[in-house]
């Protein structure tokens, strides 16, 4: 026997293992294991939950939800944040006036408090970007699931509804359908023209997902036992593709909000009557160069809660993607 | 075995020396140690394989050595030493002048290691401007030529032109070996090179790697889950289980006489080598007098098929469970002339409580049987009857009673189970589709069938992400029993399952088959695991039935050609082993 092939052991004396010509490792060094043995946690857990423990643990996550809760609470109540009312005192004397007591961000051209029409403002945003989200999700989700799943004719013309609707920039097409609805402008009518150009890319991202998902062989098993197609669509395939549309969802009420601001300020959005920050803004910028204060104000609100609401999708994105979470 | 029967082994110090190697991953939950203290040495011009199960470490160990570690994977500790030279101390620019020039490196899947936009001549090329093998155009293009022939490549100068989507996965694999190979390295490190390819190619494959290794002299490290596969191809072994080397020496020492448990365990539920064993034994399954030992107690795969032949020659002739006629599938294919045959003119029957095995290579259309069976895809022609009823006519209500009766165990365990559905909602889903019992008898019912499968009640409020791959593929066979079918179609079910589990598997169908008495029509590539599981083979080739017999019919007298060319394919050919 040559004894030119060596390993040696991982522990112990090598010198004397070197000549050996079988090596066994000693059984104590790696004792055998029952094979494919149940290891659970203690708590279940599945994508919900696993994206639940990854989001909890970013800063960035409590940072943005606690900057969404407060738009929320401001939304609803914000009658807790300012006792000013912010359209009857209004004193033309106080027009375009710095901060006085009681009035922290001084007064509009109208001499309205500028704090008080930010916090009764933020409902009205607030609630255009909500109806817009509910909007392009319901229409994404039925036209992107029966897109995606039924295939074939089906499949073609719902994706070619959508390629119409998705070649229009959404901008321009609620600004056209604003102005010829000028005298029935109100919340309704521009989270409706803003949400009806904007919910083809919601069901282009389900419709790739379920592409992928309906694939999958527990699809196959559920037809095998006489599931019926209808019944795998909602009880398998939609909730197992439905990840990215939350996450692009967040990020859409985010742009909901910029595009209500966008058509208030370019004058086709809310009725000045309606207090919004895009009114706001509006309104201040005849007097930007020597009242700015009017325009920022208004400007950093909108901004903080777009930037909460990106923040959280992106978050909300990267824990429901379990190949981003381990790269972290 | 003796080093002067082979002079290449004479040469003085280890070409490649790993001592105590350390290698860990960095994760959230700190540092998972991947390799605890492996050590191996290969001496110039020798072939050696490390073998293990997924996690064992063993590709790991490979990646190391060349400084590929994939991710936060680091060198926590020992030396690689290669020539002398400590690997593991080199800079990022002096590995690059190891890697390709000096150590040959061939990936497992030659479906992604190819960039599809390129040429094949092109990547060739690459590889060979990189090491600096030969400069100007010409030489190097007459280089690039040089070696796909070598790979066993013929019209080398046209293939050059071709891109990777026109080759097949074994023609890929050729070309990554002969780019592995083209800078004549010292080493070649091959990382389950054939494990993404059919046996037949995969025996070639190896036989053309063998050939030229031995006649450049390059040392080969192979790694493999097969020890089947392994002792054949290499002259040393090591066997690594859980990151450290319980075993190593040669090949066949080891085999015939392995000394640590786990390497028992391996040798006894190698399909391969037990395949080898039955058949070297000479003796009907049924006569063999055999007994397992101790350590490798229900995972001998042996003892298994030794029990069920004893089963199944006790058994009285009993009515055909599933006839199939002429069965035939035509895929119309967009744009190509003529429509595809992927299912020709097939027939069999299979008795009730037996299994019969659909053995063939990928797209001889043994999947497409399948699914024709289950009516999850219509047959163009012929006739399919389950207990002695036409399927193809069956709507609504006899449709649904009929998939009671039939259910099928699929390949890929990662995606048989709904990510988002619990394990007791997942083996319920049956009985709630077919309105089977009320809530509790559901319960009742959901977790008897765990207990079937041997797993914890437990399990049922868990997510199937919390699993191995056994442990899912057990799911899903209690799943498949939930309404309890009289036939389990199981497509490739055990394929994807490291070597004991796959053991553990097949004892688990062989008992429920006993006890329940459940026909199966088992679908496979691999003709080893069909030695030990099925009573009846039909081998198909090209949509074709080439030959269908008992099993011992099919290993002891193969009539056709392929059928002896896949027999050939199972690795662990001439190599002694005892029963």
């Amino acid at each position: 026997m040559s004894n030119e092939f060596t390993p040696v052991p991982s522990t112990g004396p090598a010198t004397q293992e070197r000549s050996r010509n079988h090596f066994v490792a000693p059984l104590e060094e790696t004792p055998l294991v029952a094979i494919d043995v149940v290891k659970v946690a203690e708590k279940p857990s599945n994508l919900w939950i696993d994206a639940w423990r990854d989001a909890r643990r970013r800063p960035i996550f409590w940072i943005s939800g606690v900057l969404i809760l407060l738009v929320l609470v401001v939304a609803v109540f914000p009658g807790l944040f300012t006792s000013v009312a912010p359209n009857n005192d209004c004193q033309l004397a106080l027009s375009n006036g710095g901060p006085t007591a009681g009035h922290p961000l001084g007064f509009t051209k109208q001499g309205c408090d500028v704090y008080s029409r930010i916090i009764n403002g933020t409902s009205t945003s607030l609630t255009v970007g909500i109806i817009v989200i509910l909007l392009t999700t319901v229409l994404g989700v039925v036209f992107g699931a029966f897109a995606g799943f039924y295939g074939g004719w089906i499949d073609s013309v719902l994706s070619r509804i959508g390629d119409i609707f998705f070649s229009i920039p959404y901008i321009l097409a609620a600004v056209v359908i604003m102005s010829v609805l000028a005298q029935y402008r109100s919340v309704w009518t521009i989270s409706l023209a803003i949400g009806i150009f904007a919910w083809p890319s919601t069901a282009r991202v389900l419709r790739a997902e379920i592409l992928s998902v309906k694939q999958s062989d527990y699809v196959m098993a559920s037809e095998a036992l006489g599931v019926s197609k209808l019944r795998i669509l909602f009880r398998h395939v939609l909730p197992n593709s439905i990840a990215p549309v939350i996450a692009i969802t967040t990020i859409s009420l985010a742009a909901a909000i910029v595009a209500e601001a966008t058509l208030s300020f370019l004058g086709v959005g809310l009725g000045s009557d309606i207090m919004s920050w895009g009114n706001e803004i509006n309104q201040a910028q005849r007097d930007i160069r020597t009242h700015p204060q009017t325009l920022i104000y208004p400007s950093v609100a909108l901004s903080v809660t777009v930037f909460a609401f990106i923040l959280m999708g992106e978050v909300i994105r990267e824990a429901l993607d379990p190949k981003a979470r381990a790269l972290r | 075995m003796s080093s002067v029967s082979n002079p290449r082994r004479d040469a003085g110090a280890p070409l490649l020396e790993i001592k105590n190697l350390q290698v860990g991953f960095q994760t959230q939950n700190g540092t998972v140690q991947a390799v605890r203290g492996a050590s191996l040495s290969l001496r110039a011009g020798e072939t050696l394989a490390i073998v293990g199960e997924s996690g064992s470490g063993k590709s790991t160990t490979a990646h190391a050595i060349i400084n590929l570690l994939p991710g936060s994977g680091r060198i926590t500790g020992g030396e690689i030493l290669f020539e002398g030279r400590d690997l593991a101390k080199l800079s990022q620019k002096e590995m690059e002048d190891v890697r390709g020039k000096l150590i040959g490196f061939v990936p497992q899947d030659p479906m992604s290691n190819l960039n599809p936009v390129w040429s094949i001549g092109f990547q060739v090329e690459e590889a060979i401007k990189a090491n600096g093998i030969a400069t100007g155009k010409r030489e190097i293009k007459k280089h690039a030529i040089e070696v796909l022939k070598e790979a066993g490549l013929g019209d080398a100068d046209k293939r050059l032109r071709q891109f990777p989507h026109q080759f097949s996965g074994g023609m890929r694999q050729r070309v990554l070996i002969g780019m592995g190979l083209s800078s004549r390295p010292k080493l070649l490190i091959a990382d389950e090179p054939t494990s993404a390819l059919d046996v037949t190619v995969q025996r070639t494959i190896l036989d053309n790697l063998d050939k030229l290794t031995r006649e450049i002299g390059t040392a080969l490290l192979f790694i493999t889950h097969d020890l089947g596969l392994a002792a054949e191809r290499a002259e040393h072994l090591v066997v690594m289980y859980k990151g450290q080397v319980v075993e190593s020496g040669p090949s066949r020492e080891i085999l015939q006489n392995p000394l640590h448990p786990y390497t028992q365990r391996l040798v006894a539920a190698a399909p391969s080598l037990a395949s080898r064993r039955i058949q070297s034994s000479s003796h009907s399954l049924g006569d063999l007098d055999y007994s397992a030992p101790r350590s490798v107690e229900g995972l001998d795969l042996i003892a298994a098929a030794e029990h069920r032949a004893e089963l199944q020659a006790e058994a009285p002739q009993r009515e055909d469970s599933i006839v199939v006629e002429n069965l035939t599938k035509v895929y119309k294919i967009r744009g190509a002339k003529g429509d595809f045959k992927a299912v020709d003119d097939v027939s069999f029957a299979i008795e009730r409580g037996t299994t019969t095995a659909l053995v063939g290579e990928s797209g001889s259309g043994k999947s497409t049987v399948a699914k024709m069976l289950l009516r999850l895809e219509d047959a163009t022609d012929g006739k399919i009857l389950i207990n002695g009823t036409d399927t193809a006519p069956l709507r609504g209500k006899e449709l649904l009673a009929l998939r009671r009766r039939m259910q099928p165990v699929f390949q890929d365990p990662y995606g048989s189970l709904d990510p988002l559905r619990n394990i007791g909602n997942t083996i319920g889903e049956p009985l709630v589709t077919h309105n089977i019992g009320d809530r509790t008898s559901r319960r009742e019912r959901v977790l008897e069938l765990l207990e079937q499968v041997s797993l914890p009640a437990t399990l049922s409020t868990r997510y199937p992400n919390e699993l191995s791959g056994g442990q899912r593929q057990r799911v899903a066979i209690a799943r498949a029993l939930a309404l309890k079918p009289d036939i389990v179609i199981l497509d490739e079910a055990v394929s994807a399952l490291d070597v004991l589990v796959q053991a553990q598997i097949l004892q688990l169908l062989s008992d429920l088959q006993g006890e329940l008495g459940l026909t199966y029509l088992f679908i496979t590539h691999d003709l080893a695991v069909v030695r030990v599981i099925a009573d009846n083979v039909c081998v198909m080739q090209r949509g074709r039935i080439v030959e269908k017999a008992s099993t011992d019919e099919v290993f002891d007298r193969p009539q056709m050609e392929y059928t002896k060319e896949l027999l050939n394919a199972i690795p662990g050919a001439g190599i002694a082993l005892g029963v």
